[in-house]
């Protein structure tokens, strides 16, 4: 079965897991922005960062068949160095001319904080002054409602087309209100800290398939790039067809990621051949 | 060997996973049964039951035994 990585940190990761999700189906990945791990402290730094993933790992997943897309971002962990932000801010429109970058993320909240706010603010103008997809981070564990609550708030004061804007990390306490304003939103599956692959699963069952992306956000961390066959295989595995699967792993995040036509990867649909004669 | 503080900060998160993927998995039931589906046949009610009493052990502040054989002798009637 073909399938889409929508969010995955390739830097942080090895060949070989190119090599192992080419041979379990994976044909294109997307990596947002990131945190380093710790706080940079000049502009030049980001700018490199975005020639890595949006020059060279294209290059290095090209070896194993699989497209690879990004996303240029400050991450919202950084997003108190208000003049640093501005600074790499001002670079995203030369990164918006690569013939593989998306758009812009992960922006979004860590700790729900003013300049977090303005920052986010700040990323989702530019994406939509420049035609951009916007992909939202919101905060993990206990600070996840109200962080998806001043996400919510800091976007509905904007004027966005909100199918261009996807919020991940989403749980069962976040889900629906994102999903009611009009977002796409995603489940990022992690082993411990974020959602099971039977948790996504459920929520797949409870509010459709529409407007919802899955993903492993594979980073330096704890975390799993092989945590999406894992749900692929939960969601197969409760009698969901084929088609169905399809529907969720690889044509969602073609028809998200396709608003931007550098992703040019079109959903794709299983059809029985027709009776092919006997041999002989 | 841990302190107090220690045990809890090294395996908090972990025991929250569980904790989530034990709700979820009671959610998925009633949404089965909301859907119409068979409440289950006798050894699968038995083993629901056998889940909610485990619960129940947990929540004992002061238990007469250890938590875990509580619950291995729990189980092994199930």
């Amino acid at each position: 079965m073909q399938i889409i990585q929508p969010h995955y940190h390739a830097i942080a990761r090895t060949a070989q897991d190119y090599e192992r999700m080419a041979m379990s189906g994976v044909v294109a990945v997307a990596e947002p922005a990131f945190w380093a791990g710790f706080d940079r402290l000049y502009p030049e730094t980001f700018l490199d960062y975005f020639r890595q993933i949006s020059e060279f790992e294209p290059t290095r997943a090209a070896q194993y068949g699989i497209r690879h897309f990004s996303w240029v971002a400050v991450n919202p962990k950084e997003a108190e160095n208000p003049v640093l932000t501005r600074e790499v801010l001002a670079h995203f429109p030369e990164f918006f001319a690569k013939p593989t970058v998306l758009g812009v993320g992960e922006t979004g909240l860590h700790k729900s904080t003013k300049n977090e706010c303005e920052s986010l603010e700040a990323h989702v103008e530019i994406a939509m002054k420049h035609g951009q997809l916007v992909l939202i981070h919101t905060p993990h564990l206990a600070d996840k409602a109200h962080g998806t609550r001043r996400v919510l708030e800091v976007l509905a004061g904007m004027n966005i087309d909100r199918e261009r804007v996807w919020i991940d990390h989403v749980e069962e306490q976040t889900i629906k209100p994102c999903l009611d304003a009009g977002y796409w939103v995603g489940f990022t599956l992690y082993p411990i800290t974020k959602c099971s692959p039977k948790r996504a699963v459920d929520m797949l069952e409870k509010y459709g398939t529409g407007r919802i992306l899955v993903n492993s956000s594979a980073d330096w961390g704890p975390s799993d790039p092989f945590t999406l066959q894992e749900c692929t295989l939960e969601f197969r595995r409760r009698g969901h067809t084929l088609q169905e699967a399809i529907e969720v792993f690889h044509n969602n995040p073609c028809r998200f990621l396709g608003q931007n036509p550098k992703f040019d990867i079109k959903p794709i649909r299983v059809e029985m051949a027709e009776e092919e004669p006997a041999c002989g | 060997m841990l302190s107090p503080e220690q045990v809890v900060d090294a395996s908090f998160l972990e025991a929250r996973h569980m904790l989530l993927e034990i709700a979820a998995l009671l959610d998925r039931y009633d949404a089965a049964v909301a859907r119409g589906a068979e409440a289950g046949s006798p050894v699968a009610t038995a083993k629901l039951a056998a889940l909610r009493q485990a619960l129940g052990v947990l929540r004992e502040p002061d238990p007469p035994q250890d938590r875990t054989v509580a619950l291995l002798e729990l189980f092994a009637q199930a």
